[in-house]
């Protein structure tokens, strides 16, 4: 902690006005050079594992490139574009993509507000519940997949003998399209909710109180409260946890791949009935080898996120208008 | 259980300057105001609606993990029969050694004990020093700078993975380790959350007066700024290592089933064509446990860690 060790390493006896010179040189250098020198490897590390792949990636999606023979790229102009374009399985997964990010986020974000609200409320054991919450957050993919995998089993799971008790029969979620959607996306929000529930509930508690206590003073019930003061006042985190989920939810992986069970995990089903833009990345990189294919595939994922934040500042200008 | 905040360093940590400077105020100053008590702007009471359905959100939350230690301590025939079980089963320590030899999961543990080791030691190392220079070091486009970092939080990795392979493959490092630590070493939310904790907790005039006795400027960030963010730097190591260990889609791409980490090693669990159900669930067990250990120790670090990083207001 000492702050006192002013004696710079280099601050060799000498004579003093050449040492003085010396000395102010380098407190120059040092506090002009070492900001750029702290904020160095990060953007080092990113521009050659993110930056440098994202662009090469447009370069390798104009060639033929086979995973065996990965140094051969044969030019092939916007062919793999071309084929991408007319090819079913993309705009099915690109369908399926946006049907389970619709299904997993929209909900979750709902639910998130609610738990979040009620963790707003003065609580015996917050702690407890807040834990509680997030825990899913440390699960693994993998594991929270292979458990639902089994919750959702057409025979023996646990939700469908649940819902035999309300007489509904047994549904079979791995091959009816919608009931796999559905359940790959409960996996999602079973991971998430409590993580944005958590965002939701820090912006929260930056609104003022006394807006709740204004709002009060006007009449309104807790209900009006909630809509006209709480959702309004965390509206950037809102809009925050949307784009983060969209990000999330357009390359989702893991979730379908292990709930379709080894082989036809990678199709998304027999059917590609659950197929998502990353299995079908995948698909095209190592199972048919076609690197360059994969690659347009990974453009096309771009141009949907673009598109996404296009519209996702269209609707925040759109909000911020109406506030 | 108590509602207090993060437990932040206590005032003798800090530098003289700085408790000078905060006489007044009790308990804490500007760091603690930052890790908030979580109770300033709750409204009301809850009632036992609220408690109802808080409960029933733990149970939603907890029973998936509790249902897969029932699956896992028991045999195949109890987990598949109708009711299912709803406790747990005496075959446990079996179910846990076996699926710990059929994954190969004391390799994959190890392996994710590294990858996530090494990740999140040198994340918030870089993210400390990034966030220092951005917080409170004076350079021209720092700006700028900080928006593109900002910025490329937006773009997810998994958009450069095939080229990334490529660069893998041809620096030896498929199937290795490396191929999946060197690009996570650093995080642009870290940097991000470094730079916000340290631009309230960090008075400028400390920075000043290590300057005055002329320290440079890794020296100030060794003795002065290091020292104020170990609060911080310990909750975003824990965050990044539950990230770290829990990467799946680069992970699965690069590493095969001889030098998996856990949650690629899982799926070696699902993929045969028999499936024996209490032990895929005792490997999911096993994967989950080292993740839950750390929750339940540091469970309410991580929460105060992720409502602090929150975009508030």
């Amino acid at each position: 902690m000492a702050i006192s060790t002013s004696t710079p390493p280099d601050g060799a006896p000498g004579i003093g006005a050449e040492r003085q010179r010396r000395r102010t040189l380098l407190h120059r250098l040092d506090v002009r050079g070492a900001p750029y020198a702290f904020v160095a490897p990060f953007f080092v590390v990113f521009a050659a594992f993110s930056f440098y792949p994202l662009i090469y990636t447009s370069w390798i999606s104009l060639h033929r490139v086979e995973l065996s023979t990965l140094n051969l790229m044969e030019w092939v102009a916007f062919d793999n574009y071309t084929a991408l374009w007319d090819d079913d399985r993309f705009w099915n997964a690109l369908f399926n993509t946006f049907t389970i990010g619709v299904l997993s986020t929209v909900p979750q974000l709902l639910m998130a507000l609610g738990l979040a609200h009620l963790l707003n409320y003065r609580l015996r054991g917050s702690t407890f519940f807040r834990v509680a919450a997030l825990t899913p957050y440390a699960t693994s993919v993998g594991a929270a997949a292979l458990v639902f995998t089994m919750l959702f089993e057409r025979d023996f799971g646990m939700i469908n003998w649940m819902l035999s008790l309300f007489g509904v029969d047994n549904i079979d979620w791995e091959n009816n399209k919608w009931a796999a959607q559905t359940a790959i996306s409960s996996i999602v929000i079973w991971r998430w909710t409590g993580y944005n529930a958590l965002l939701y509930l820090a912006a929260m508690q930056a609104i003022p109180r006394d807006r709740y206590e204004a709002a009060a003073i006007d009449g309104a019930s807790r209900w009006q409260q909630f809509l006209k003061v709480t959702v309004p006042g965390i509206r950037s985190t809102i809009v925050f946890t949307i784009v983060l989920s969209t990000i999330g939810a357009t390359q989702l992986f893991g979730e379908p791949l292990i709930f379709g069970q080894g082989p036809n995990g990678i199709t998304g089903g027999a059917d590609n009935q659950y197929q998502t833009l990353g299995l079908l990345l995948y698909e095209e990189g190592w199972k048919n080898y076609q690197m360059g294919r994969a690659a347009t595939v990974a453009w096309a994922m771009f141009l949907v996120l673009i598109l996404v934040f296009v519209v996702q500042r269209i609707v925040k200008r759109v909000l911020a208008r109406r506030a | 259980m108590t509602t207090d905040s993060i437990p932040v360093q206590t005032a003798d940590a800090r530098p003289a300057v700085a408790k000078k400077a905060r006489k007044g105020t009790p308990s804490g100053g500007r760091r603690r105001q930052l890790f908030r008590h979580p109770g300033a702007g709750r409204q009301h009471h809850a009632g036992p609606v609220a408690y109802i359905l808080l409960g029933i959100a733990a149970l939603f939350s907890l029973f998936p993990l509790y249902w897969t230690m029932v699956a896992a301590s028991s045999d195949n025939t109890r987990v598949t029969q109708t009711p299912p079980p709803f406790l747990p089963g005496p075959h446990l320590l079996e179910n846990l050694g076996k699926a710990w030899q059929d994954a190969a999961l004391g390799k994959a543990m190890l392996n994710s004990l590294i990858v996530a080791g090494v990740i999140a030691l040198s994340t918030v190392l870089f993210a400390t020093l990034a966030g220092f220079a951005f917080a409170k070091l004076r350079f021209k486009g720092r700006n700028i700078l900080l928006m593109l970092v900002i910025g490329t939080m937006m773009v997810p990795p998994q958009l450069g993975v095939v080229p990334l392979f490529m660069m893998m493959t041809e620096l030896g490092w498929g199937q290795k380790l490396p191929a999946v630590i060197f690009p996570t070493l650093v995080s642009a939310v870290g940097v991000f959350f470094m730079r916000q904790y340290l631009s309230e907790a960090l008075p400028d005039e400390l920075v000043e007066a290590g300057r005055v006795d002329g320290a440079h400027s890794l020296r100030i960030f060794w003795s002065i700024v290091l020292p104020i963010a170990r609060p911080p730097m310990a909750v975003l190591f824990m965050i990044t290592f539950v990230h770290a260990w829990n990467d799946f889609f680069w992970p699965f791409i690069v590493l095969d089933m001889t030098n998996p980490t856990v949650p690629v090693a899982l799926t070696q669990l699902s993929a045969g064509y028999v499936r024996d159900q209490s032990l895929i669930m005792a490997g999911a067990l096993l994967g989950t446990l080292p993740l839950l250990a750390l929750f339940i120790v540091f469970g309410r670090q991580i929460v105060g860690g992720i409502m602090q990083g929150a975009v508030k207001g």
